[in-house]
Order: structure tokens, then C-alpha cells, then sequence
């Protein structure tokens, strides 16, 4: 039997953002570039819902939720933001050197369940997850409930001047990158390391997948595929400079109670230069 | 100056040279290099941004010996190609303040380019024992970017020089580029 008020605790302290939706296909935010010099200096982004990777050709997602961590670790907001037709643009103003980071990021429960023979579940597709909507769509005598406690995360990176690490602080809530390489100093010819936490701990196990640019001018899409070892990390071998799309997809059954399962999906666009 | 005995004399020496003497003395070794900017056949020329540097084994980049940019441009926008010397740029210049006295310099054109240093005086402070490469990177607007790599070792009687060594106990390395570089030469003299 379910609790509903210890629920609706933890689904208000979850951290709930609008953007759920967008991730439901391959989901990105690319830089126009990521390491830059110079002063009053602005990068632009590209961003959309496809699965042919940096090719806008589904459908522009909303983006309207970005998050920026300036290099000081407060709060920056990009600007001239449109949806066009396949594609979001926007733009961020360089205001600070060092390193900064683009995000979307949600979490919360999802519940499946099965009423009279059909299969339900909350949120349902292309519905915002909010506390009131699962309280009220999830009845309190669901048949063969199953909640999952998920967490989603899509983030990019660009640095003007030196490399800093003051905006890449993780949350420790849900899946996330911990640069060990870090992501705007990737070049060809050497290994990176990332190291992925699931609410601050370790992620072992995680399927790491990285696909660089350009499938569509070549026949195969040569993945590196990955699994992350007991310390949640990784060591990537470049496939050629480019810029990567990089997914992360962990699960156990770790979760908070009243979710069995626990899950987690990390999405990060970056940047490896020719050395 | 006082007589010192032969047996002191041998310690002094080694402890002034663990010292890596900081101090310039009217011996110390000369540094040239010369690096020639190709001409080049294209519709839209830009003078390229070249940087010279010397980097330890363990690629930090101990002394920039020269940087040309765009210096003079109005509200320092030629800052804004620096980052397309990628290897200088990662090694060294985004921790610099531009520019940097008696290394940053305007851009140059084609034809060959020389530098002049000695050892102890700024910008070429004394090197501890050890390997070291002398690297060359330049990258143009609408054109490419190349960096040569020149190995030598410190002091000059190491015998990693062998190979390059030229009458007068001094060294001399050459590479050629193929792009955007031509001939450099590393010329040191004791």
C-alpha cells in the first residue's frame, strides 16, 4: 500500500524541471565551439530532438529551461532564444574567464501500473511529471505497481581563457559526470577520463555510449561503447577530433522508498580537438 | 677574487650549477631561431599567428620565446584567433595576461624570421638539466595550422645532442613544415 503524504515529501523535494519530454528521442545542446580566447566573446548553441546525431531534422525540443553555472558558480541565462521548426538556438554571453556549464536537468518518480488488464502509467508520453499530477493519476489500490525513481540530465560545456572546475561541482543527486578529464580539454590523441555518480556514489556499471559527429558521411555510426568499473569510471579512446554525443545509462534497485527501481540517464556534448 | 684550493673548488662548482645560476654571466649560451612563414599562392591572405615556445619532457611549457597576433586591434579583438594555436594555447597562453613584454609581438609575412636569446635574460630564463623541445605552431585566418617540434637537451654537452652537435660544442635542429611552417632552425651556442 502506498503512503501518500511520505510520497508527496518526496516528490516535492525532488528536483522537477519541464524538460522531461524533450529527452524522449536523442536530445542535445552543441556548442559552436568550446575552448575560446579573447574578451567580450559570445558562443552560440544549437540545439534539438533527433537521433541522427547534431543533424536538426524531428523536432527542436523546449529549451526554454537551460541552466548556466558561470565559471564563478552562479547563476548565468543564455539569450536570443528561438524554436525554429527542427532547431533551438540560443546564445551566452562569455561575462567571466574559465569554465562553464550548460544543463537540463529532472527528476522524480515514475510509476507504471495496470487497470483493468491495461497497462497506465505516470507521466504518460509528452506529459510534464509534476507531485500534484502523480498524487492524483496513480490510484491508491494500483494493480502490479512498479515506481521507478529516475533522474535525467543533459548538459554541455565551453570555456573561455584557462579550464576551471567550480561550475562542474556535481549535485550528487541522480546521474552525473564527474570530469576527471576535463571536458573542454579533449584532445585526439589522448585518453579521457570521466567518472559517473549516481546520487554521489559511484555508478558502476553504467553503459557509457560515444558517437562523434558526421554518421551521416559515413556508413557505420563507430560507437565506443563503455561500461563504467567499480569506481564509475571511464577511459575513452577519441575516434579522431570532432564533437561527441555522449549517453550514460545506469539502473539498479537502490532506489527511495516507495520506488523500487532506480534509474538514470546522462546525456553531454563535447568537444575533442585535433592534437 | 680569493684563491680557492682545488679541493674546494670541485663541490662549489656543482653546487652553483644545482643552482642552475640565475644569474646572467657574461658566458651564457645563445639561443637563435629562425623560422620562415611560407609564401602562399591563396585569394584571401592573413598573416598567420605564430608562437615559439620551449616545453619540458613532461609537456609544460617553460618559456615563450615569441607570440604574434593581431596585437593592435581596436578593443583587443585579435585575442579572439589566439586559441587557434591550439597546443601553445592549451600549454600556455590561456593562463597568460596578453600581451606578454618582450614575447608578444605583431604578426609577420612571409620570408624568413629570426630571434636572438641568451640564457638568463627575459624571456629565456636558465633551464634545469634535462630534455626539452623547442615548438613552433602557427595557425592562419582561413588558412590552416602546423606546429613543428625541435628536441634538444640541457646542458649542452649532454650527449642526447650528439646528433645535432656543430663545431663549437653547440647544437643546431632543423625541421621543415609543409604547410604552414617552412624551414625552423634551434641554433644554441655555448
Amino acid at each position: 500500500m502506498l503512503n501518500k503524504n511520505l510520497l508527496k515529501t518526496l516528490l516535492l523535494s525532488a528536483l522537477v524541471s519541464a524538460s522531461l519530454s524533450v529527452q524522449a528521442h536523442r536530445a542535445w545542446i552543441v556548442p559552436q565551439e568550446t575552448v575560446l580566447s579573447g574578451e567580450n566573446r559570445w558562443v552560440s548553441f544549437d540545439a534539438a530532438v533527433s537521433n541522427d546525431i547534431f543533424l536538426a531534422n524531428y523536432n527542436p525540443g523546449r529549451f526554454s529551461d537551460v541552466q548556466v553555472i558561470n565559471p564563478d558558480g552562479s547563476a548565468g541565462q543564455v539569450e536570443n532564444l528561438h524554436t525554429g521548426k527542427y532547431r533551438s538556438v540560443f546564445d551566452l554571453p562569455l561575462t567571466q574567464e574559465g569554465t562553464y556549464r550548460l544543463l537540463l536537468a529532472s527528476s522524480g518518480l515514475r510509476a507504471l501500473w495496470e487497470e483493468d488488464g491495461q497497462r497506465r502509467m505516470y507521466p504518460g508520453r509528452g506529459e510534464q511529471y509534476s507531485a500534484e499530477g502523480f498524487a492524483k493519476a496513480v490510484p491508491d489500490n494500483a494493480e502490479k505497481l512498479s515506481i521507478i525513481q529516475s533522474s535525467r540530465r543533459m548538459e554541455t560545456f565551453v570555456t573561455l581563457g584557462a579550464p576551471t572546475r567550480t561550475a562542474l561541482a556535481p549535485t550528487q543527486q541522480g546521474l552525473e559526470l564527474v570530469a576527471v578529464t576535463h571536458p573542454n580539454d579533449l584532445f585526439a590523441g589522448e585518453e579521457a577520463t570521466f567518472r559517473f555518480l549516481i546520487d554521489g556514489e559511484a555508478a558502476q556499471g553504467a553503459d557509457v555510449t560515444l558517437i562523434r559527429e558526421g554518421t551521416r558521411y559515413r556508413n557505420a555510426q563507430e560507437e565506443i561503447t563503455l561500461k563504467t568499473n567499480s569506481n564509475g569510471e571511464i577511459t575513452v579512446r577519441w575516434n579522431g577530433a570532432g564533437r561527441y554525443f555522449l549517453e550514460a545509462e545506469y539502473k539498479d534497485n537502490k532506489a527511495q522508498k516507495p520506488a523500487t527501481v532506480r534509474s538514470g540517464s546522462y546525456v553531454a556534448v563535447l568537444e575533442v580537438l585535433p592534437d | 677574487m680569493n684563491k680557492v684550493s682545488p679541493r674546494m673548488a670541485l663541490p662549489a662548482l656543482l653546487f652553483a650549477a644545482a643552482q642552475c645560476v640565475s644569474v646572467p654571466s657574461v658566458y651564457a649560451a645563445e639561443l637563435s631561431v629562425t623560422l620562415a612563414i611560407p609564401k602562399l599562392d591563396v585569394a584571401e591572405y592573413h598573416k598567420p599567428y605564430v608562437a615559439i615556445w620551449i616545453e619540458n619532457n613532461s609537456t609544460k611549457a617553460v618559456t615563450n620565446l615569441a607570440v604574434w597576433y593581431d596585437a593592435d586591434m581596436r578593443n583587443n579583438e585579435g585575442e579572439k584567433w589566439l586559441k587557434d594555436m591550439r597546443q601553445w594555447w592549451r600549454r600556455s597562453g590561456r593562463t597568460l595576461q596578453m600581451p606578454v613584454d618582450g614575447v608578444t609581438g605583431a604578426t609577420k609575412g612571409p620570408g624568413e624570421h629570426s630571434l636572438q636569446l641568451r640564457f638568463g635574460t627575459q624571456p629565456l630564463h636558465e633551464l634545469d638539466e634535462g630534455d626539452y623541445t623547442l615548438r613552433a605552431e602557427a595557425a592562419r585566418e582561413v588558412g590552416g595550422r602546423e606546429v613543428l617540434n625541435l628536441p634538444f637537451s640541457w646542458p649542452l654537452n649532454s650527449s642526447a645532442n650528439d646528433a645535432n652537435r656543430t663545431k663549437g660544442g653547440g647544437i643546431s635542429v632543423t625541421q621543415s613544415g609543409t604547410e604552414e611552417l617552412g624551414s625552423v632552425t634551434l641554433r644554441i651556442q655555448p
